[in-house]
């Protein structure tokens, strides 16, 4: 089928989506998308994944998308099916992850008129997006389709939402092929200007603490980014730091890699970032995660960012030395001008600046207390990660709160694409659907999502879409009964009124893994967690573990809200001062 | 206070594609990322490229303007933006009716400070003018300030449209 050809909107859709590359699309059906379900059923080269709620058929083709480099295809009718894909598509653009979701819309003339299952779908995802097209024109259908691929993976990904009226669904119009459909205005600058290359180059060879700071922007640029990063920072010899996005971008078993930074980061990323004369950031953001108090965040250094989106440069901290462009085209600009000038690093400081780094590290900031007595939280991530210990093909996915920080701290994650964790938005729920995107992408890996009792329950009716793939993820639930970043904090500074965190009338993990036909495991011992592991990972079906871990353990280290990277708490022991002051209490 | 804190009044020209939700998307983010409009005008200048330009009129820090100038500069059917104040010399101008009413005395003054001003009169009953001025917006401000003393009932002002001096094109 050629450029010019006629068909059906909704045919013209399939067609568009074949042509983009597309095998498999998440979706739930209704009445304003029919004729894209009926162009559907009358073919067999893309396969649709029936989720159970469109929150989760966004976050599953986030999975998708993370874990495979590609775009994640999303399809939702009108009404409530749009607005329920809402926290997904906020949840893309926080963390930058390319989605094209269509849309169903009531028909053009019914449009305005408060139609059964009419929204605003435009007017309401205008914020949550990249771009959104309302396309009332089926011979603009192709095209639009197109120009949504072109924006959601160029310069910085994102979400992109087409929404597609029914009359325009069962419409003919013109077929037009990708190529003939750019939009004249979006052109990201992915290649760096030079000149500032070089100087970049020049503050790297004349640093003598220098630091690099590491973001999801290198994983967003592809595998060769991380590479190129890898390489840079051992021909340098310099400490890395990775934020929760970046986790994977630069080897975790490599001794140059200071683990996460941030509010949960460790001690020695932390006080290198305070410390240090010049910091390379390469596709981070300085979220207020990462940088605690602004006023205070690494006072004496030079700071160089590379990112793709001008807008992210000067937008929290002022830098120095701001470099447009992928990451992937300044890293390999970078090796290549480091190497032309015989750029050496000046070892004798270097040394003095690891002899630090290597102190801070002595305090082994992640130790917690081992004991037979209650497994903890950590202690049940160590034995996974010994079981996964070797392994390349694993993929974690995470909920949002104390678990989410512990696995990235206690799990290692190597390989770029292999962490799922929603980052910028913080939404509960997203970690089994991602993981189902992930498995689906990469049948036969093994696909966890890291769970908390509460988090797992915002969208735990997604067992039954893995039960229906035949999708072996396994859910890994540390369970402690408790909200527990909600309860650290009222502990923390709300002199532990624990107000609505308790975990109350939480279901039978195992038997609701039961029930939709799975199978549950639970370990209350610390003599069972191996087994437990063991099994889960053996078991090739869908699993709940219920990990019934120590219900007061809070996540340490501890940034708190308004302090500054060298005032970490690190362990129970450290209390919180008096002093934590108003501005940082209101600070989330 | 440094020069960083300093709060500025910009004028930023940007150009866009000419369709449904554009000024929405502006708007939006002005109101989303909490930055000020004092004024916004938007017109198709270009009916074969389906061109619009739209004229914000913002104040902030240096650091805000530049957010600013490159949040609207990713949005996808922006083509170009422009700071008219920091690239050099512009003229703005802002086009106000503004409707005065009463007899005797204040009547007569307030045709006498419109003619000072160049405003025109548009409409005209036995107790009230409509008058048309063109001008900066100080200007304006100015001239509906003694209109104030002359019974002003009515203003209704168009925001500030401006271009870049000499001959340099968008």
């Amino acid at each position: 089928m050629s450029s010019g050809t006629i068909l059906s909107g909704a045919e013209i859709i399939i067609k568009a989506l074949r042509d983009q590359g597309v095998d498999t699309i998440f979706g739930y059906p209704g009445g304003a998308v029919l004729p894209i379900y009926d162009a559907l059923f009358k073919q067999n080269q893309i396969k649709h994944i029936l989720v159970r709620h469109e929150q989760a058929a966004v976050h599953a083709a986030e999975g998708y998308a993370r874990s495979s480099g590609k775009v994640g295809v999303v399809l939702v009718t009108s009404g409530p099916g749009a607005t329920n894909a809402v926290t997904g598509l906020v949840d893309a653009l926080m963390d930058s992850i390319p989605i094209v979701c269509l849309t169903g819309q009531v028909p053009t003339h019914l449009i305005g008129n408060d139609a059964f299952q009419e929204c605003d779908t435009t007017g309401i995802t205008r914020p949550a997006t990249k771009h959104n097209y309302l396309v009332k024109d089926v011979n603009n259908l192709a095209r639009t389709v197109h120009e949504a691929f072109y924006v959601a993976k160029s310069g910085r990904p994102g979400p992109v939402v087409i929404d597609i009226p029914k009359d325009v669904q069962f419409a003919d119009g013109v077929y037009r092929t990708p190529g003939e459909s750019l939009p004249k205005s979006y052109r990201p600058q992915v290649k760096p200007d030079l000149n500032k290359v070089e100087e970049a180059v020049e503050l790297l060879a004349n640093a003598k603490k220098p630091i690099f700071y590491v973001g999801g922007g290198v994983i967003n640029s592809g595998p060769v980014a991380s590479q190129l990063l890898t390489q840079l920072v051992r021909m340098t010899g310099y400490p890395c730091t990775t934020t929760l996005m970046g986790l994977g971008a630069f080897p975790a078993h490599d001794q140059q890699w200071l683990g996460m930074l941030g509010m949960h980061g460790t001690y020695e990323a932390n006080l290198a970032m305070h410390g240090c004369d010049l910091m390379v950031c390469v596709g981070a953001r300085f979220d207020d995660r990462v940088t605690g108090k602004v006023s205070e965040f690494s006072p004496n250094s030079k700071k160089i960012h590379i990112d793709i989106d001008p807008s992210n440069i000067n937008k929290n901290i002022r830098v120095d030395l701001p470099i447009v462009g992928d990451a992937a085209y300044v890293l390999e600009d970078m090796i290549r001008i480091w190497k032309a000038r015989n750029k050496r690093a000046d070892q004798a400081a270097l040394k003095v600046w690891w002899d630090q780094i290597n102190f801070w590290r002595a305090r082994e900031c992640l130790r917690y207390e081992k004991t037979d007595r209650v497994i903890k939280p950590q202690f049940a991530l160590e034995r996974l990660r010994a079981a996964i210990a070797g392994r390349d093909d694993v993929f974690i996915s995470t909920e949002v709160g104390q678990h989410q920080m512990w696995a990235a701290q206690f799990l290692p994650f190597n390989k770029p694409n292999r962490w799922l964790t929603s980052g910028g938005l913080g939404t509960m729920g997203y970690g089994l659907p991602a993981a189902i995107g992930a498995q689906i992408a990469n049948p036969g890996a093994l696909c966890i999502d890291v769970a908390g009792e509460a988090s797992i329950q915002m969208n735990i009716q997604e067992m039954s879409t893995a039960l229906q793939y035949r999708l072996p993820v396994k859910v890994f639930i540390l369970n402690n009964q408790w909200m527990g970043m909600v309860r650290q904090w009222q502990e923390l500074l709300h002199g532990s009124r624990y107000s609505e965190s308790y975990s109350e009338a939480l279901p039978d993990f195992v038997k609701l893994a039961d029930a939709f036909g799975g199978v549950g495991l639970r370990a209350t011992k610390v003599s069972e967690v191996d087994d437990v592991i063991r099994e889960m990972i053996e078991t090739p079906r869908a699993v709940i573990v219920d990990m019934c871990v120590d219900s007061k353990e809070n996540c340490f280290p501890m940034i708190p809200g308004g302090k500054a990277h060298n005032e970490m708490l690190l362990g129970p022991e450290d209390r919180v001062s008096e002093a934590t002051p108003e501005e940082g209490m209101v600070l989330v | 206070m440094t020069t960083q804190d300093t709060i500025r009044r910009h004028t930023i020209a940007v150009l866009v594609d000419n369709e449904p939700g554009v000024l929405a998307r502006v708007i939006g983010l002005f109101s989303g990322r909490g930055y000020n409009i004092e004024s916004l005008t938007v017109a198709e200048v270009d009916s074969n490229e389906s061109l619009s330009r739209i004229n914000i009129v913002t104040s902030g820090t240096p650091m805000i303007i530049e957010q600013i100038k490159v949040q609207l500069d990713r949005l996808v059917p922006v083509h170009k933006v422009k700071d008219l104040t920091l690239e050099g010399p512009f003229i703005d101008r802002e086009m106000a009716l503004v409707k005065v009413a009463g007899t005797g005395e204040k009547r007569v003054e307030a045709l006498r400070i419109a003619d000072i001003f160049k405003a025109r009169v548009v409409d005209a009953t036995i107790t009230s003018f409509v008058f048309e001025i063109t001008g900066t917006g100080e200007d304006l401000d100015r001239f509906i300030d003694l209109m104030r003393q002359l019974g002003l009932v009515d203003v209704s002002r168009t925001g500030a449209v401006a271009l870049s001096r000499g001959t340099a094109a968008f």
